[in-house]
């Protein structure tokens, strides 16, 4: 989960980092009591989790209350690159002298973490990265051994930053380390972490991103989540409990494991080619079992969504038996007619693996008009893609 | 002969007597692997019956060893304690563990990863949130189905269960040396270069499948990896060459950001050092069963 910047000014200031005062608002007149409490000079800034927003105007400076009132209006509801701004984070400003680079992240080639600095911050490490390999310090952290003083010396000095401030980022690595592991954190990056004309080191940005495996030891991150930019049918699918993903396309998928269904989206894309272009409508993996009941909420979701226009339901029997997959399917629509969903979508069903020709036998027996039958992953793609083109 | 569990493995299950440590032990044991027994402190010195075999339970990992000789331990322990059951397992030293734990923090998993490094690495881990090691005919360890396919001489090594289960159904006619899932997690302890690698070493193993999927860089490094190392077959799958950028796909670590880790990143790189890339699990099967039947 990637937090919004106010997210982790928050949670830096909860964890004793140095940000600057501040507070974020939905209103212009939430706006107005914050800039009241800071006093003086604030910047305004649009939440969005986009880069370019400065360009894009959704950052302003303001003087006082009936100034901040009216950028706050001014931002609020503006379009982002395609994304509405809900919130404006209002702080005090900075004088700033400096600005440097300061992460830690996940290294997935090298199974550790690793901390990336640079004194040549406030602009794209990347794009530093590429053109001044020699400014950027990439260390690799140990997982069990962390940073601690000794650790952070090290990258304070190999990074070059100046002797003047050397403590004080050595106090931030540590302290920013230490947040990063007590919030089961896979990125705290800063950019610019600021000098200011009186030489003290603020964390001026953040971007965060929070490992949601780790939520059972994290009630409170639960919080953190914006429900009103969650698409409503994955919302909705959160709450059965189903893996949910929603696409541009027409074609519906069920299926049984990511990677199936990963696979099985390339195999109806493909198959759009040839259909109208149509396309996967949604990435949904309904797990191992495959009962009706989690068919019959799977269905729900996806036969909900006005753009679907046909259903592939592609599962592989591994220990799910297909006869019980099929079960489940004609189970899962009458249950939908019960609850007074009228299902008028095209499904087709591909049963393959652990016992298949039962599966296929009790799905040809039920003769549910809606429900066809193909026996191969590629065919059935084919045929839902032809279906969806045909519907739309 | 196969990689890393054969039928003389010895396999104990840590969390036997969870609700799927049980359900798997049994389908372990109907598969012929030699289950010899559990982990769970709180009921060790009592006996697990599964169909007729009775399985004794041990307080610690390193004890069940003492006592069985067990080489192997498959763990099925809920997220919250994955951590402490691989540390225990890296503690007594077992040759394997299969982690098939699924949503462990990756803090947990680097740190216990760590600790296996500063141990020697003395512990092969595969996992977490993988469907296991399978050698067909020899042993299971896991919950890879045991009956899609009988044994043969293609190794297979994939980051999904459900795509592992496809290929091994579609080629079950050649059949497999070993099929190991190595899971879709951001950390894993066994990659594809290291399953790679063993493949290439088995007498048993002519050709390789490998499966892939969007995200990370381990599909581009086992390129680099095959084109200085493996002289056998391989051909290969990736998983969400549709997908967008920025979403999850249900693997953690099934997410594209920016362009690198792209499936057509990935398929240019294995395709760059002679890897053929089916762009469907079935067209993936046809080419791996063209090179077996070139013989």
């Amino acid at each position: 989960m990637d937090l919004y910047e106010y997210q982790g000014r928050d949670l830096f200031e909860r964890h004793g980092l140095p940000v600057l005062a501040g507070g974020v608002a939905t209103t212009p007149e939430e706006a107005r009591a914050i800039a009241e409490r800071l006093g003086g000079r604030v910047v305004v800034k649009a939440q969005v989790k986009v880069g370019g927003r400065g360009k894009a105007g959704g950052v302003k400076l303001a003087e006082g209350a009936e100034e901040t009132v009216a950028r706050a209006t001014d931002i609020l509801g503006m379009d982002i690159k395609g994304h509405t701004v809900h919130k404006v984070m209002i702080t005090v400003t900075a004088d700033v002298a400096d600005e440097y680079y300061f992460s830690y992240l996940l290294d997935r080639a090298n199974r550790t973490f690793l901390c990336i600095a640079s004194v040549a911050g406030g602009m794209d490490i990347e794009q530093v990265a590429a053109e001044t390999p020699e400014k950027v310090v990439k260390a690799p952290i140990d997982a069990v051994e962390g940073v601690d003083e000794a650790k952070a010396r090290e990258i304070v000095s190999a990074a070059g930053f100046p002797a003047e401030v050397a403590d004080q980022v050595v106090d931030i690595a540590v302290g920013l380390w230490k947040a990063f592991v007590a919030e089961d954190a896979t990125l705290v990056e800063v950019n610019p972490l600021a000098k200011t004309k009186d030489g003290k080191l603020l964390l001026l940005d953040a971007k965060i991103s929070l490992d949601e495996n780790a939520g059972f030891r994290h009630p409170d991150h639960e919080a953190l989540v914006d429900q009103a930019t969650v698409d409503p049918l994955e919302q909705a699918a959160k709450a059965k409990d189903l893996n949910y993903v929603k696409l541009d396309g027409e074609v519906g998928i069920i299926g049984n494991g990511a990677g199936l269904v990963m696979s099985t989206l390339d195999v109806v894309a493909y198959a759009g080619e040839r259909h109208g272009n149509v396309k996967p409508a949604n990435f949904l993996d309904i797990g191992g079992g495959a009962s009706a009941a989690v068919m019959a909420n799977g269905l729900e979701i996806v036969l909900s969504d006005p753009s679907v226009k046909s259903v592939f339901v592609n599962v592989f029997g591994g220990i799910t038996a297909c006869d019980e997959v099929a079960n489940g399917i004609i189970q899962a629509l009458a249950l939908l007619e019960q609850r007074g969903e009228q299902v008028t979508k095209p499904l087709v069903v591909r049963l393959d693996g652990n016992n298949a020709e039962a599966g296929r036998a009790i799905l040809d027996g039920a003769n549910n008009p809606l429900v066809q039958r193909v026996d191969t992953m590629d065919g059935a793609a084919e045929r839902a893609a032809e279906l969806a083109a045909a519907g739309v | 002969m196969a990689i890393w569990l054969t039928k003389d493995s010895k396999v104990i299950v840590q969390g036997m007597t969870g609700s799927e440590g049980s359900k798997h032990t049994r389908r372990m044991l109907a598969a012929g692997t030699n289950v010899v027994g559990g982990v769970n402190p709180r009921k060790a010195g009592t006996t697990v019956e599964f169909d007729g075999t009775e399985l004794p339970v041990f307080a610690s990992v390193a004890d069940a060893m003492k006592d069985t000789g067990a080489d192997v331990t498959v763990i099925f322990v809920p997220p919250q304690f994955t951590k402490g059951a691989v540390i225990e397992a890296i503690d007594a030293e077992i040759p394997l563990a299969v982690v098939i734990t699924e949503g462990v923090p990756v803090h947990d998993t680097a740190a216990f990863w760590a600790y296996n490094v500063a141990k020697g690495e003395r512990t092969r881990i595969i996992g977490p949130n993988c469907p296991g090691i399978a050698s067909p005919g020899a042993s299971n360890a896991g919950i890879i189905p045991a009956d899609i396919t009988g044994t043969g001489r293609i190794g297979l090594v994939s980051k999904s269960g459900t795509l592992t289960y496809q290929m091994m159904y579609e080629l079950r006619d050649i059949g497999f040396s070993t099929c190991v899932g190595i899971g879709g997690d951001p950390i894993i302890g066994t990659t594809h270069i290291d399953a790679l690698a063993a493949f290439e070493a088995d007498p048993d193993t002519d050709a390789i499948v490998m499966i892939g999927e969007i995200g990370g860089d381990a599909e581009e490094r086992a390129a680099e990896f095959i084109k200085a190392n493996v002289t056998k077959p391989v051909v290969g799958y990736i998983a969400g060459f549709t997908a967008p950028p920025g979403k999850t796909m249900g693997h953690a670590g099934a997410i594209i950001s920016g362009s690198a880790g792209t499936a057509d990143a990935k398929k240019a790189a294995l395709e760059a050092v002679g890897v053929k890339v089916g762009k469907t699990p079935t067209e993936t099967a046809k080419l791996m069963r063209e090179i077996m039947s070139a013989g």
